[in-house]
């Protein structure tokens, strides 16, 4: 057919549905080929990619207190991915958890600062605790606010608070609440201010774990779950429902950036014990990763942050024993990320290559 | 007299998941010939004709074009074989104009819009299609960009044209004109395959029609031969009646008091203008009109979606007390007690959540139900087994996505969840949309059972045949305004037609 000529080489072609089941299986062989694409970073710097990726294993794993430093850096990626969720089930596209983490911390160092000496370790605890949610969830509550009000973008509006979030504690630090004159730092937080370790890590690790059940509970089996999920699906159905759409964003933004908050409190009061400008270090953002990456299942967020924490303490591993730059956790993340979209864009679409089908017109 | 044949499907079969949609069918396309699929809704009409658009891939079976076989994998691969499908919804750019919407995704090298402009003028005077090239779609009618979407197909060179329910958005003058587009087509030896539900149609322009039920092939006949009682029972398999009964109620009672209501929409545009009407308990009322006359927007008002500039909505309850409308939210509307059920026009986007199986759906009404902060899904799952049952919906499970299901068993869930709600008031718009005849006989005589219940009923429909079958009284809207309410016993198809162009002469310019 003279038509064929004309046939590009390669084109694609939308797919019907495909069974869940097989979906997750395309999921999990484009991690794998993910881990062997990061062969090839491990190649050009003249490494063994098999004994550093032993490196990395053995480097989050391998002791106790590997395995500690280890959950200590999925904690807050795993807590921030479950406060991500629900809005990205809504359909609000919050990219500013990095500033609600920030404004958590602030308002927990606060009370860690000035209050650590009138009141006793639980209830001040309990006190850093909910002002770190509140406070985050105000935070989060502005771009929602005029989101509802005047239906500005959220994606740029969350993210420009970021900046003034950290903005805010760049100046704490050099003003108000700067330690020894002219350090630029804020003192480190007294013993009575520091959260309580189980099993050798801060105890967010146990906090991170039930708010995973209670996530699960909440976005399938209540009405508000129920609610942000048909906001999600379509505002119109919603408000056909009955339900209130602007207040339902607002809601779950305080949730969302509550939840941050709680985030921002663990990594002062349990990590760093201290506050300065960079104390959400990306973690906004790579949960993003993270929630994507699970497909918003609170679950497979566990696992997913593993994942992650594995490759960037196994890296600093590898940084030291093999001279690899501690960079390549940042690369393999990336291809991860490549791989999982490109899975996506594959579990909608058909490759077609013109040779197969020239054969087969002319049996 | 040998037709010649354009293509010829053998023993296709598609599935989707458990769902068996179709079943090893035979079927021939001829030129210079208009071919109607018939068949019930989720009979397989549209996922046959998508093989042939390269939207799908047969899971077995063979296509022939001319006699040699063919491959189809794509819809850009379709155009290659000169098939062209216009789907039910359109994919144009609101901001292009008809002639980029044409030529976009045609990449010859350059990019001459107005050598395409004049090819896209040759093929309207060719055909007889009445659109402005230069247009922008957000400036169009329904039926324009129905126009600009079978030009596209033809520019792209197409002689096979596929046609899925063309008709369901038009009125009935822009139904005639594209049947005479199509009849042109035919005359210069196009294949044109056409899906629609309704019976008159399909007698009016078809040359054959080949019948689909439950996904198998059930037999080709010539129009000439056949008539729409064969053609149902055909499609059915058994024999239906195809009659309205119009019971009267014994006490009607005003359920619903109209006065003066006037909508404003963001443009400043006057959508309804002080429109005045009663609905009563155990009666049937039909409103008419030309689309766009404000129908959305009056059920959206009574329903508290659209904000009412002016007027009053009484809703009188069963004691006398009389209730104002106007100024509460759905919600603050359901909080009252008050029974209003409303099935949308756009079933997807308002009505139902598409993602969510049955179940999840309705729950769309019950959400709220219980104390504390937990879904109960027990009576919705309930329920959602019984519309499953009670209204043949056809779809592997409760649970799975009402997205997937045909456009007829979409509306069945969501008449079946608005009528179980037994409401006072019960509006629809567009209730038969799609619907196979079958089904739109059910849905009638729901609405009559509902009516006999005493429940008011508003019927916001487009067929005025149905409707002066159907409907106790008419009110017809023009241009937003009430041009008169008649008696559905009495009244005629061309008193109504009147009346809906009653008040036009500025507007029909547009
Ligand atoms: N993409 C899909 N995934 C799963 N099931 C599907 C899909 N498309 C169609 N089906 C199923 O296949 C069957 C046939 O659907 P199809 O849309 O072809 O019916 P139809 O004859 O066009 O009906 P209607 O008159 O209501 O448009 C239905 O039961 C439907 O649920
Ligand atoms: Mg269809």
């Amino acid at each position: 057919m003279s038509t064929e000529n004309r046939t590009p080489l390669l084109r694609l072609a939308k797919r019907s549905e495909m069974d869940p089941r097989k979906v997750w299986c395309i999921r999990v062989a484009s991690i794998a080929i993910a881990l062997i694409l990061g062969f090839i970073p491990i190649l050009l710097t003249g490494n063994n990619p098999f004994a550093a990726y032993g490196v990395i294993v053995q480097g989050s794993l391998s002791r106790p207190i590997y395995i500690r430093q280890t959950v200590k850096i999925a904690v807050p990626l795993l807590g921030c991915a479950l406060a991500i969720a629900p809005c990205f089930k809504m359909k609000f596209w919050n990219i500013g958890a990095e500033g609600q983490i920030t404004m958590g911390a602030v308002a927990a160092t606060y009370f860690a600062l000035f209050w650590a000496d009138k009141l006793p370790h639980f209830p001040l605890l309990a006190i850093m605790f909910i002002s770190g949610a509140v406070a985050g969830g105000l935070w989060a509550l502005i771009p929602a606010f005029f989101k509802a009000k005047w239906n500005t973008n959220e994606t740029l509006f969350t993210l420009m608070m970021n900046y003034i979030a950290i903005g805010i504690v760049a100046w704490l630090q050099g003003g108000p609440w700067e330690g020894r004159k002219g350090s630029q730092l804020i003192p480190m937080f007294s013993d009575n201010a520091r959260i309580p370790t189980v099993l050798g890590v801060h105890c967010g690790w146990v906090i991170a774990l039930v708010l995973v059940v209670l996530m699960y509970i909440y976005m399938n089996r209540t009405k508000q779950g129920y609610e942000i999920a048909v906001i999600g699906d379509s505002v119109n159905t919603a408000r056909y429902a009955g339900m209130n759409v602007g207040w339902i964003m607002m809601r779950t933004m305080f949730l969302s950036g509550a939840i941050s908050g709680i985030v921002g409190f663990m990594i002062v009061s349990g990590a760093n014990y201290t506050l300065y400008s960079g104390v959400a270090n990306g973690v906004g953002f790579t949960s993003i990763t993270v929630a994507w990456l699970s497909q918003l299942n609170s679950f497979a967020m566990i696992a997913i942050s593993m994942m992650l924490a594995i490759l960037e303490k196994g890296s600093n591993t590898l940084q030291t024993r093999m001279e690899i730059p501690a960079s390549i956790a940042d690369i393999i993340t990336g291809i991860l990320l490549f791989c999982m979209l490109s899975c996506e864009f594959f579990i909608n679409y058909r490759l077609i290559f013109r040779h197969r089908e020239r054969k087969e017109v002319n049996v | 007299m040998e037709k010649k044949c354009a293509i010829e499907m053998k023993g296709i079969t598609k599935r989707f998941g458990q769902v068996t949609a179709n079943d090893s069918i035979d079927l021939r396309i001829n030129r210079g010939e208009i071919m109607a699929l018939l068949g019930e809704n989720g009979s397989g009409k549209t996922t046959l004709m998508n093989m042939l658009s390269g939207i799908y891939q047969p899971d077995e079976g063979e296509i022939y074009e001319d006699g040699s076989r063919i491959y189809i994998r794509s819809p850009r691969e379709a155009y290659e074989y000169g098939i062209g499908m216009i789907h039910q919804h359109y994919k144009l750019i609101e901001v292009f104009t008809a002639t980029q919407n044409i030529i976009l995704g045609l990449n010859d090298g350059k990019m001459d819009i107005a050598a395409a402009e004049a090819r896209v003028k040759e093929i309207c005077s060719r055909y007889g299609f009445d659109i402005d090239p230069g247009k922008k779609v957000y400036d169009m009618s329904v039926s324009q960009k129905q126009t600009v979407e079978i030009v596209k197909v033809l520019y792209r060179g197409a002689d096979i044209l596929i046609l899925d329910e063309p008709t369901a958005v038009l009125t009935p003058q822009e139904t005639q004109k594209l049947f005479r587009v199509l009849r042109n087509m035919k005359e210069d030896g196009k294949a044109i395959v056409i899906i629609t539900h309704k019976l008159h149609e399909v007698m009016d322009v078809s040359d054959t029609v080949t019948v689909l039920r439950k996904g198998k092939y059930i037999g080709t006949v010539n129009t000439a031969d056949t008539d729409p009682q064969a053609l149902t029972d055909m499609m059915v398999g058994h024999a239906v009646s195809l009659n309205i009964e119009r019971p009267r109620y014994p006490d009607p009672q005003r359920k619903l008091i109209v006065e003066g209501l006037t909508v404003v929409d963001e443009e400043g545009i006057r959508r309804l203008d002080s429109v005045s009407f009663t609905a009563n308990t155990g009666e049937i009322l039909g409103v008419a009109g030309i689309s766009g006359s404000g129908q959305k927007e009056l059920l959206e008002a009574i329903t508290g979606l659209y904000p009412v500039k002016e007027g009053s909505i009484r809703f009188i309850g069963s004691d006398g007390s009389e209730t104002e409308l106007v100024g509460k939210t759905p919600k603050k509307i359901r909080e009252t007690g008050i029974g209003m059920a409303f099935v949308p026009e756009d079933r997807l986007g308002m009505g139902l959540v598409g993602s969510m199986g049955m179940t999840g759906n309705m729950l769309l009404r019950s959400w709220k139900n219980g104390k504390g902060a937990l879904l109960r899904k027990k009576d919705p799952e309930a329920l959602a087994n019984r519309i499953w049952k009670d209204l043949d919906v056809v779809t592997p499970g409760v649970d799975y996505p009402v997205r997937r299901l045909s456009g007829g068993n979409v509306q069945k869930v969501l008449v079946g969840r608005e009528i179980s709600s037994e409401p006072a008031v019960l509006m629809t718009a567009y209730a038969v949309r799609g619907l196979d005849i079958n089904t739109s006989y059910t849905i009638y005589s729901l609405l009559t059972e509902q009516k006999m219940k005493g429940v008011a009923v508003i019927y916001v429909g487009e067929d005025l045949d149905v409707l002066i079958e159907l409907a106790d009284r008419i009110l017809v809207l023009c241009g937003g305004r009430v041009a008169g309410i008649v008696d559905g016993r009495t009244a005629t198809k061309e008193e109504i037609g009147l009346l809906m162009t009653h008040f036009d002469s500025k507007e029909s310019g547009e």
